[in-house]
């Protein structure tokens, strides 16, 4: 497949390898925010390919991990009395404080996965006599299609059709993970896809506010090897910047239009987000004036407004803000499975427990 | 689910809704969130929108990158 075949190229990756064995000095931890990267680097051995000093920590730019429970449960109320809820496959899994999606639809509420927020908005008009609610989760990288589905839905002067939304943002996440005493990060990989939408300027905090450098990558395990030189090459050069290795999908300004979107959309609002927390204003919620399409609005009397104490015990939450790594965990493939999730990082295929445990078969494996 | 995959735009129709050729498989893509797209363009696909329109000269330079990254694994080069 184009762009896609050439970033993958062995001989090329020995050159990328070489490169960085020779600028290698001293340990460098590097958080890749994005669970994209994170699966990407397990799928592609880059953890064992590289020199030992290079220490990849997985960061919390997983949306599906970071959805509270409290929105499973509120879709699964809302499933239960009758309403079509709609939702990306990734999110069936994640548990609830009681059970999942998936274990509600098996026992008769009608749960559809949705391949994009059109989808949900065209069940909606097939079915205008039942209420649709689509279960929308997502970083800068989703929000704006997903809000597309509501702009859409105003078009068509749909009446039946709701988002029940939880949608974050990156740059906040950082700023309270490094605001955080003991947090030991070098270098940053920057979310490549995030960046497609709002640009690389975004990122500028980094450098500014706390000296550390980010590399925007691609997803492909050439693009993350040249991310991984660009790091070094900024250390060995004593500078620390924002620099793009994405720069086939990345501008500076992003991508306009899907802002305005967004911001004609959601307004900014404080978050909370699961195993870590609520931190203020680092989520979107749905404009008043589209309250009308907002569930949490429209069900407000209805819907479960508490989750009891999260549910998720071990070291979650300290796993998906990388400040430790799933084989700290002692529930980590011994209970806790992809199939049998406990907590966030084990729910998505793009969280750091499930990346790791699909891609290394045995601890022994997992620590190289 | 952040994934996006390139792909190629075949036509575009109706309501800004494009047929895109990812991997093979042709695919309903909204184009509302991009600017400026034309059949035979590469875009990135992610839950059914084009996301960004993938820059052809930048992946041409990155390409000559790679480039030279495989001579240098091959002997041909010296590690910068
Ligand atoms: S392995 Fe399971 S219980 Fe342990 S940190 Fe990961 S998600 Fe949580």
């Amino acid at each position: 497949m184009r762009y896609v075949d050439e970033y993958r190229d062995p001989v090329a990756a020995r050159g990328f390898l070489d490169a960085i064995r020779s600028l290698v000095q001293g340990p460098m931890r590097i958080m890749e925010i994005c669970g994209g990267h994170t699966h990407a680097i397990y799928r592609s051995g880059l953890d064992q390919l590289l020199p030992e000093e290079i220490r990849f920590l997985h960061g919390p730019g997983c949306p599906v991990c970071v959805t509270p429970a409290l929105r499973v449960d509120q879709a699964i109320a809302l499933a239960r009395h009758g309403r079509i809820v709609c939702t990306y496959g990734d999110l069936l899994r994640v548990p609830g404080s009681h059970e999942s999606l998936r274990q509600a639809a098996a026992r008769g509420a009608d749960v559809r996965i949705v391949y994009g927020s059109l989808d949900a908005v065209e069940i909606a008009r097939q079915h205008p006599r039942q209420d649709v609610v689509f279960l929308a989760v997502g970083f800068e990288t989703t929000a704006p299609a997903n809000a597309c589905a509501i702009l859409r839905a105003r078009e068509l002067g749909l009446e039946n059709f709701s988002v029940l939304g939880s949608h974050v943002l990156v740059p906040p996440i950082l700023r309270h993970l490094l605001d955080t005493p003991g947090t030991e990060i070098d270098a940053f990989i920057g979310p490549g896809h995030v960046a497609t939408v709002v640009g690389s300027e975004d990122y500028r905090f980094l450098p500014q506010d706390y000296g550390k450098g980010v590399v925007i990558a691609g997803f492909e395990p050439l693009d993350l090897l040249e991310a991984v030189l660009m790091l070094l090459r900024q250390k060995a050069d004593g500078r620390c910047g924002v620099e793009v290795q994405y720069r086939r999908a990345v501008r500076p300004d992003g991508s306009p239009r899907a802002r305005a979107v967004m911001r004609e959309v959601y307004a900014v609002q404080d978050q909370d987000w699961r195993g870590i927390g609520r931190i203020a204003r680092s989520g979107l919620g749905i404009r008043e004036a589209f309250s009308a399409f907002d569930a949490l609005r429209r069900y407000a009397g209805e819907l479960p407004e508490e989750t009891p104490a999260d549910a998720s015990a071990y070291i979650c939450g300290e796993v998906i803000q990388g400040a430790k790594t799933p084989l700290d965990c002692p529930a980590f493939g011994l209970g806790c499975t992809p199939e049998h999730p406990f907590g966030p990082g084990m729910v998505s295929s793009e969280g750091s427990c499930a990346a790791l445990y699909r891609y290394r078969q045995t601890a022994r494996e997992a620590r190289r | 689910m952040c994934l996006a995959v390139p792909g190629r735009v075949l036509e575009i129709g109706q309501d800004n809704m494009a047929v895109v050729d990812v991997g093979g498989v042709r695919r309903r893509v909204c184009l509302d969130l991009v600017e400026g797209v034309r059949a035979d363009d590469y875009v990135l696909v992610h839950v059914g929108f084009a996301l960004q329109r993938i820059d052809e000269r930048e992946a041409k330079r990155q390409q000559e990158h790679l480039g030279a990254m495989f001579a240098m694994a091959s002997g041909a080069g010296e590690p910068t």
